[in-house]
């Protein structure tokens, strides 16, 4: 277990003042607050650093055992223990309901560090420990198919032993997150549960690439349906379509079919378009007779 | 008739975080929280629960004032449309990679 150093973490020197500390805390926590900075996780890691530093130096008793037995601090249970043989009993060690800014609300004392456990135990005085603590939030990535997404789905994966079944919404998009309030850890003394946020990463698909709504792919056509135009058989994701080519169809010319591509997240039966590229095939293995039919096209 | 099962008495609310009213009222001046009244009582709908909690956060922990939660309102609604950005950006640069 490494030892923290609080101070260091709040940029102060170790004679700071309670005022000192305060206006540093606060400096901090504005910066790093989870609400100021949805979805990163290393400012909420930084906060919770911030939090746990916090807990220490704006309490004069945790600082006082902080300072003496920082360095040391696997002896300072040793030393907490002769000290209490020496009080009398039922005098409480940490006064209650004392004036201690912070934002525990937020965060578990599961949020704090090995650190601070070994030091502090729990982590709350008193007068703390009656607050409500909101359990930790969790985060979870979730794999999926270009094929997966376009339907809307029931998937089952394990969060801590538990597990948890959720509607995967069609048209859901890549790095899109979703939050399942109240999936996270048990909140502490009757505070809610944390949430539990899934970031969906979509893999690539090698026919169909996604924009957006929309759909691409490329499709190889004959040369001869492409100059006298007639029709091709094209894959979508809802099936085989029947398309009319237009003659005179140039290599790379784009065809819209219109609500052929992704459904749109959250509007039942509204869907993108599917865009096709044309990619004409210049025939090979010619023969004699074919060779001489392209010359006569060609000095026509 | 107000669908009483979706809304929560201000004076909940109140009640509950410890806040004063003052606070609420200011933030639906500011377009921040909905206020629904049937004339006696104002409601806050449940579904804003979660973006109260957050501006008492900032408020009461942060000190941070009613016009600072505003401009940051709108500032991390602004991160999150460019978020999205991003992200769409990111895909579509996807796209043209796996093409080249």
């Amino acid at each position: 277990m490494e030892f923290i150093d609080y101070y260091k973490i709040l940029g102060l020197e170790k004679n700071a003042t309670a005022d000192q500390i305060k206006k540093a805390y606060r400096k901090l926590a504005r910066q790093y607050h989870p609400d100021l900075n949805p979805n990163d996780n290393q400012a909420n890691k930084k906060f919770q650093q911030i939090n746990e530093a916090n807990e220490v130096l704006s309490d004069p008793e945790k600082r006082k055992k902080y300072d003496q037995y920082g360095q040391n601090w696997q002896h300072a249970e040793a030393f907490e223990k002769a000290k209490q043989s020496q009080q009398a009993a039922g005098e409480r060690r940490y006064a209650a309901g004392g004036e201690n800014e912070g934002f525990g609300d937020d965060f578990s004392s599961g949020d704090f560090s090995d650190f601070f456990h070994s030091m502090f135990g729990g982590g709350f005085s008193e007068g703390r420990s009656r607050a409500k603590f909101k359990g930790q939030d969790y985060n979870a990535e979730m794999q999926l198919s270009l094929r997966d997404a376009y339907t809307t789905h029931q998937r089952v994966f394990k969060v801590n032993d538990k597990n948890i079944r959720i509607t995967v919404p069609a048209g859901i998009a890549n790095g899109q997150t979703i939050k399942l309030k109240g999936h996270g850890g048990a909140g502490a003394n009757g505070g809610p549960p944390g949430d539990l946020y899934i970031t969906f990463a979509i893999a690539e698909d090698p026919v169909f690439k996604r924009l957006g709504d929309d759909l691409y792919i490329t499709v190889e056509l004959d040369l001869y349906t492409a100059v006298l135009g007639g029709e091709k058989m094209i894959d979508t994701l809802d099936g085989k379509v029947k398309l009319k080519v237009n003659p005179e169809t140039q290599n790379g010319t784009k065809t819209r079919l219109k609500g052929k591509g992704f459904p749109v997240y959250k509007k039942e039966g509204v869907y993108g378009d599917l865009l096709i590229t044309w990619l004409i095939k210049i025939p090979v293995n010619l023969t004699d007779k074919q060779k001489a039919l392209f010359r006569e096209l060609s000095q026509s | 008739m107000l669908n009483t099962e979706e809304l929560i008495t201000s004076e909940a609310c109140c009640a509950y975080y410890h806040i004063e009213h003052s606070f609420i009222q200011t933030l639906n001046e500011y377009g921040l929280i909905e206020i629904i009244s049937d004339g006696r009582t104002q409601f806050i709908p449940n579904t804003q629960l979660g973006e109260l909690e957050k501006f008492i956060r900032l408020h009461y922990e942060l000190g941070i004032n009613p016009e600072g939660i505003d401009a940051i309102t709108h500032l991390l609604l602004k991160m999150k449309d460019m978020q999205e950005e991003i992200s769409l950006l990111r895909n579509r640069l996807q796209l043209w990679d796996s093409e080249g």
